[in-house]
């Protein structure tokens, strides 16, 4: 069901982990909807020096993570913030049709853990992030209301 | 394919040889019309047909004349619901009552009646997965059409109390059916003792063909028809006969019913083998019933902040085939009704697998599952966010 890209990153996903000198951490999704995404970010001089993710979810969501992060690591905060979910899939050769929230997840989750950088900087996020959908909000199937 | 591990005998289950034998030459060499009685090709399908009809009565313990062939287990749940609704609703009966965690087959068709005018009760199950039989006792009223209560469920394994179920709609004069497509072949069934008086059965979950099952009607019980046509089936159920499938069925089933003390002690020694070791697991919870009341070879776990897809495609890639009630395996994105009706919550249930054993399991192949579990899980709580 899933391109072989997806699977390569399911067996050996990237960045898996914490880290312990995190100044950006998001969490986003919930385990009633079966997916939980959490990203560390270690960011110096507007640059994602380094990033991890740990995820609670299936292969879409961990894949899903993990080209997330390949896809932010060494690069500036604007280029991180322009990663939308429709990126994610095309570097992961696409998704099933139903695991497509999972790349939503994963766009979300570099914005809220870039959120949670700005506000440790004492910034308001909002006006560069925009307004964060809370949870996966996104999600059309209706299961995910908090 | 010796590598492969299968423990999904509740989705569907190998045919085994003599089956295939058995239904061979109904496909070339007996390849005649069981209707066309006027010449042998015909006569000799016909008379198949009836030996497969024995058969299956003998097996189930009710009367050749009760047996009617369908196309499936699902098409039996639809033809018992619609039919006696239909029919005893133009009578004013126009209430029907179930359990929430009914197969599909059941539960769809129960919302499609709904739609037609009809009234559902659709009765709770405790932690286990039981109905209680006080709880059909109290939502039957006068205008009750009919009771249906699965014999077994498919994803836990719990075995419901059927026999008194039937018994306590007998005393309020309502029809009973069970859909007993994952108890057939497992657990001995007697329909006519039982009290029931409709059955459905699926073929293919006891190592018969897929496209062939049956309704088991009690005689004097007339639901109407649902494929409507030629006279097969003595005109209740249309359609030229599935025969190979038909004479395959009754031939899987002699074989289950044959061997079921012995296949039911297999399939346990198995299952509990494995559960054993899963027990030993940090933070498992078995879900459904650990008691007797369970179908030999089912087994339901939710490994508490590992997600159900990752475990399964990490035991895929270990050859082993297992299922799960998650949201995101089914593609549903909701989690299995069965295990929200016995009150998992959804983090839970977004973790669980089934573990479905069958006549080809071998003790052997659980050792390699548990050793395969043992580093699924782990490495899927490793990456999990939720997890330690």
């Amino acid at each position: 069901m899933y391109s072989e890209k997806v699977m390569e990153h399911f067996k050996n996903p990237h960045n898996l982990g914490e880290l312990e000198d995190a100044n950006g951490v998001g969490e986003v999704g919930n385990a009633k909807c079966g997916d939980v995404m959490k990203m560390f970010l270690k960011i110096e001089n507007n640059i994602i020096q380094d990033v991890k993710f740990k995820t609670f979810g299936c292969g879409a969501a961990i894949a899903t993570s993990s080209m997330a992060t390949d896809l932010i690591k060494g690069k500036s905060i604007d280029d991180a913030l322009k990663v939308t979910n429709k990126a994610v899939v095309e570097a992961l050769e696409g998704l099933p049709p139903v695991k497509v929230h999972c790349s939503v997840l994963a766009e979300q989750a570099i914005k809220a853990a870039l959120a949670d950088y700005y506000r440790r900087q004492g910034v308001d996020p909002e006006p560069i992030i925009g307004k964060m959908e809370e949870d996966c909000h996104h999600c059309e199937h209706g299961c995910c209301e908090v | 394919m010796n590598s492969i591990i299968y423990l999904d005998n509740a989705a569907t289950t190998p045919v085994v040889q003599p089956v295939i034998d058995a239904m061979v030459p109904y496909f070339g060499e007996h390849y005649g019309n069981p209707s066309s009685i006027f010449y042998s090709v015909g006569a000799e399908a016909g008379s198949a047909l009836s030996a497969a009809r024995e058969s299956v009565a003998r097996s189930l313990g009710c009367e050749p004349s009760e047996v009617f062939f369908t196309s499936c287990g699902s098409e039996a749940d639809n033809w018992a619901l619609k039919g006696t609704a239909h029919r005893l609703g133009a009578k004013g009966k126009k209430h029907l009552i179930t359990s929430c965690i009914e197969h599909h087959a059941i539960l769809h068709t129960m919302k499609a009646l709904e739609k037609d005018g009809f009234e559902v009760t659709y009765l709770p199950v405790d932690h286990e997965g039981f109905v209680n039989p006080a709880d059909v006792k109290a939502a039957i009223r006068p205008d009750t059409a009919l009771v249906s209560i699965m014999f077994a469920n498919n994803e836990i394994g719990t075995i419901e109390p059927v026999e008194e179920i039937a018994q306590i709609c007998h005393e309020h004069n309502v029809w009973f059916h069970t859909d007993a497509v994952q108890a057939v072949g497992a657990v001995p069934i007697r329909f006519k003792e039982m009290g029931f008086d409709m059955l459905s059965l699926s073929a293919h979950k006891f190592n018969g063909p897929k496209g062939v099952g049956a309704l088991i009607v009690r005689r004097g019980i007339l639901p109407d028809i649902l494929i409507e046509g030629g006279a097969q089936e003595r005109g209740r159920r249309a359609g030229t006969e599935n025969l190979a499938g038909i004479v395959g069925m009754a031939k899987a089933l002699e074989i289950a019913v044959g061997s079921l003390e012995e296949k039911s002690k297999k399939l346990s020694a198995m299952r509990d083998a494995l559960q054993r070791h899963i027990e030993t697991m940090p933070d498992v919870t078995i879900n459904g019933t650990k008691g007797d009341k369970r179908l030999p070879g089912t087994l339901n776990v939710s490994f508490e902040g590992a997600e159900s897809e990752s475990i399964l495609l990490f035991l895929d890639m270990s050859g082993i085939c297992a299922s799960s009630g998650s949201a995101c395996a089914s593609g549903s994105l909701d989690p299995s009704h069965v295990l929200m009706g016995i009150g998992l919550s959804h983090a839970l249930a977004n973790c669980s697998v089934r573990f479905s054993f069958g006549v080809q399991n071998t003790p052997e192949q659980v050792e390699t599952v548990c050793k395969a579990l043992d580093e699924a899980v782990a490495e899927v709580r490793r990456r999990s966010a939720i997890y330690g």
